[in-house]
């Protein structure tokens, strides 16, 4: 494997040297587990372990509930009373899937707004940030169709609103539809795909996860001031890293045990909390609840799905050029699924030759407000589709794509960015200086 | 919304006639039950005072689908003894299709489905219909006053009043509540824009609960507020009835997670100690 110079596996023992000869397993594992990582990364590089143990958690809660569940219109929403009133422990393993979809979700968006700031996106990260984006996709996807199958109201006006949405595609939108439900209608046939769906999708995620870490450790990571590790010898990128074990897997241990006491009080306390009560109820398909509002993680995608309406300028535009062939509803789809492409196009948009977001002065301003836009975002998609809910809304899209495609762009080459430091270890010895100038090539002498 | 907020302000402020924006969230009563806050648990008592008031006047009406009968025996349950469970259970007859016939209600069998075709299930209805919502509906009140869905039902069980005068000349059918948001609304009770004059709406169901309806075993008095909760109190019990294991299950991960959280924290400024070069850590 290319990357950072550091030691590799050497079987010692026969045994070892038995298996090594035939299946390089443990060469494998050692060489991941003891990659040598950037010293200064900090808080935020946390939320990667976070992510694995939430697909671990999915995935394990996930098929002991598929051991109980039944994927039928007439029994799905029962099966899950089932599993909550006689399986054993059932109730908190359904619980735990449940809040940990969201905890999956609060997770991503950290990982990615991080990525967004330190550049981790930047050249020579590329694959790894658009597998990272495709992993997310995919996280929505799964999300959803594992939100239908309680077969609550939620679940089923949910999935008729957004399965609708590839009812607006020009020409070919109402087949693809009709092929997504299995009929005209969500109904069984729907629910045994998403079922069916919802169990495949989480492993195609475990395998991008897998390429995501190679890709990342062939570029090795970024780090919070966007230098590279020096990689000309073994002893020069020692100056600048540590070995993920035991460093940083102990770090991320302490930092998941700590995110874990807030999930599983909240798991323990109020599970509901981010719930919809109206999944309580049986799905209806002749009542159509007051409200049809997505999960809360889904909300600053949906505010940009409904913010283009049929009287803003940009729309009128584009129905009036394809001469009505692109409504309001197609164009507010496309803004959504856009508004994640512009995100994964991140790489090229941004022409900063500064990676690191800690030494442009002007990009902070601005990553900030992306921050903050997401959260309005977020309250929009939960608000009525009312004035002046759809200005905001409008305006919060607008500067959602308008950072991606105008400002990354613009000030890459109008910004002056303030000095980097030459290398990490710089940057780290001005944290953590290092004692009286005992011979400063010393490695760090271990512990006595 | 402007508008409504700016209404209702002027309401609060009491400069105007009141107006009750149609579908405006109900009026609910914040009673405090036993098993709200992260401590809160059942009140034994309470859930068999309640599964009596339900079965004496809601169950003729309403089913429990959901909930097994011998569930009535569990511990953090109304936690009936097993020949009492036995005996509520045979007050049931069940259809079976083995026999082909109806028969008595064994423990194994649910609580039967609604015997009225439009009165719902009330298995999950203290769920369904849970909606308190703390500072700017970020509804973190449920950590400390439960989800509300019991405050609901009790309100709406005591929130029954004589229709009021401006609907004297309607031919509305229900009964008015106060705290039922979702029925039907005379005309003659809108102002012209549209707004209501009185809060609540018109409900299908009768006033189910008068006081005294019941007489309970224990010797508690069954006024209508006393009613009201114990039922609401049974409900939320149908509805999530493992409470008491999970806010337990709960209590212990978090407990045993700060334990390992500062393990781990002391683990991890001692690994580190020397690449920070400090001298000072933990001592072995």
């Amino acid at each position: 494997m290319a990357g950072i110079p550091h030691d590799h596996y050497e079987p010692v023992t026969g045994g070892e040297k038995w298996l090594h000869r035939r299946l390089p397993v443990l060469g494998l594992l050692y060489d991941t587990l003891m990659i040598p990582t950037p010293k200064n990364l900090n808080w935020m590089w946390i939320w990667g372990i976070v992510l694995t143990f939430c697909l671990a958690l999915q995935i394990v809660t996930g098929i002991v509930l598929a051991m109980h569940y039944t994927p039928h219109v007439d029994l799905a929403f029962a099966s899950v009373e089932h599993i909550m009133r006689n399986v054993n422990g059932g109730h908190m393993i359904r619980y735990l899937h449940q809040n940990g979809a969201s905890l999956f979700f609060i997770a991503v968006y950290a990982h990615i707004f991080r990525g967004l700031y330190y550049g981790s996106y930047k050249e020579p990260r590329e694959v790894t940030w658009i597998i990272g984006i495709l992993i997310f996709v995919l996280m929505m996807g799964t999300a959803f169709m594992g939100y239908v199958l309680p077969w609550g109201q939620m679940s089923f006006w949910g999935a008729t609103v957004i399965t609708g949405l590839f009812g607006a595609i020009p020409f070919v939108g109402e087949a693809i539809q009709t092929w997504l439900l299995g009929g005209p209608a969500v109904d069984n046939a729907t629910l045994n795909r998403f079922f069916s769906l919802h169990y495949l999708l989480p492993f195609v995620i475990a395998g991008l996860v897998i390429v995501h870490i190679w890709a990342f450790h062939t570029t090795g990571n970024n780090n919070p001031t966007g230098v590279e590790v020096r990689r000309a010898s073994k002893e020069e990128a020692e100056k600048d890293t540590v070995p993920f074990w035991p460093y940083y897997v102990i770090k991320d241990l302490f930092a998941l045990a700590v995110i874990l006491a807030v999930f599983f009080a909240i798991v323990g306390f109020m599970p509901n909390y981010l719930g919809h009560p109206d999944n309580y109820i049986e799905a209806n398909p002749l009542s159509t609840p007051a409200h049809i509002v997505p999960e809360w993680y889904f909300l600053p995608f949906y505010a940009i799905l409904r913010a283009f309406t049929s009287d803003v300028w940009i729309v009128i535009a584009a129905n009036w050029i394809t001469g009505g062939i692109i409504d309001a509803k197609f164009f507010g789809v496309v803004a959504m699924f856009g508004a994640i492409a512009v995100m994964a196009l991140a790489p090229w948009l941004d022409t900063s030759s500064v990676r690191s977001g800690k030494y442009r002065p002007q990009f902070k301003w601005w990553f900030w407000l992306l921050v903050i836009d997401f959260f309005v975002l977020m309250w929009l998609g939960a608000m009525p589709a009312e004035e002046p809910f759809a200005t905001f809304s409008l305006i919060a899209s607008a500067y959602w794509f308008a950072y991606f495609l105008v400002i990354l762009p613009l000030l890459g080459v109008m910004e002056k960015p303030l000095p980097v430091p030459d290398t990490i270890e710089d940057d780290f010895d001005a944290h953590y200086p290092p004692k009286g100038e005992a011979s400063g090539s010393a490695a760090p002498t271990p512990a006595e | 919304m402007i508008r409504k907020i700016t209404l209702s302000a002027v309401v609060a402020l009491g400069l105007a006639s009141p107006a009750f924006a149609a579908g405006e969230a109900p009026k609910v009563t914040d009673y405090d039950f036993s098993f709200e806050g992260p401590f809160g648990t059942y009140d034994q008592m309470q859930l068999q005072r309640g599964l009596q008031v339900y079965t004496e006047i809601c169950a003729a009406c309403h089913g429990l689908q959901y909930v097994p009968l011998r569930t009535l025996g569990d511990e953090g349950g109304p936690h009936l003894p097993e020949d009492q469970v036995r005996a509520y259970a045979e007050f049931y007859e069940v259809f079976d299709p083995e026999i082909d016939d109806f028969r008595a209600a064994k423990p194994t069998d649910h609580f039967p489905g609604s015997a009225l075709e439009n009165a719902p299930d009330l298995s999950l209805m203290a769920k369904a219909r849970a909606g308190f919502s703390g500072p700017y509906g970020l509804g973190t009140n449920q950590l400390f006053k439960g989800m509300g869905g019991a405050e609901y039902i009790a309100s709406l069980l005591a929130g029954y009043a004589d229709p009021p005068e401006c609907a004297a000349e309607s031919e509305i059918e229900g009964s008015y509540n106060k705290v039922f948001t979702a029925g039907g609304f005379p005309d003659e009770c809108k102002y012209e824009d549209g707004n209501h004059k009185v809060e609540g709406s018109w409900i299908a169901m009768g006033q189910p609960l008068w006081g005294d309806d019941v007489e309970y075993e224990d010797g508690t008095e069954a006024t209508l507020e006393q009613a009201a909760q114990d039922v609401s109190a049974f409900l939320m019990w149908t509805a999530e009835p493992k409470l008491n294991a999970r806010k337990e299950a709960g209590f212990i991960a978090v407990v045993f997670l700060i334990v390992l959280s500062v393990l781990l924290y002391l683990t991890n400024k001692k690994i580190w100690a020397p690449i920070k070069r400090k001298d000072t850590y933990p001592a072995e």
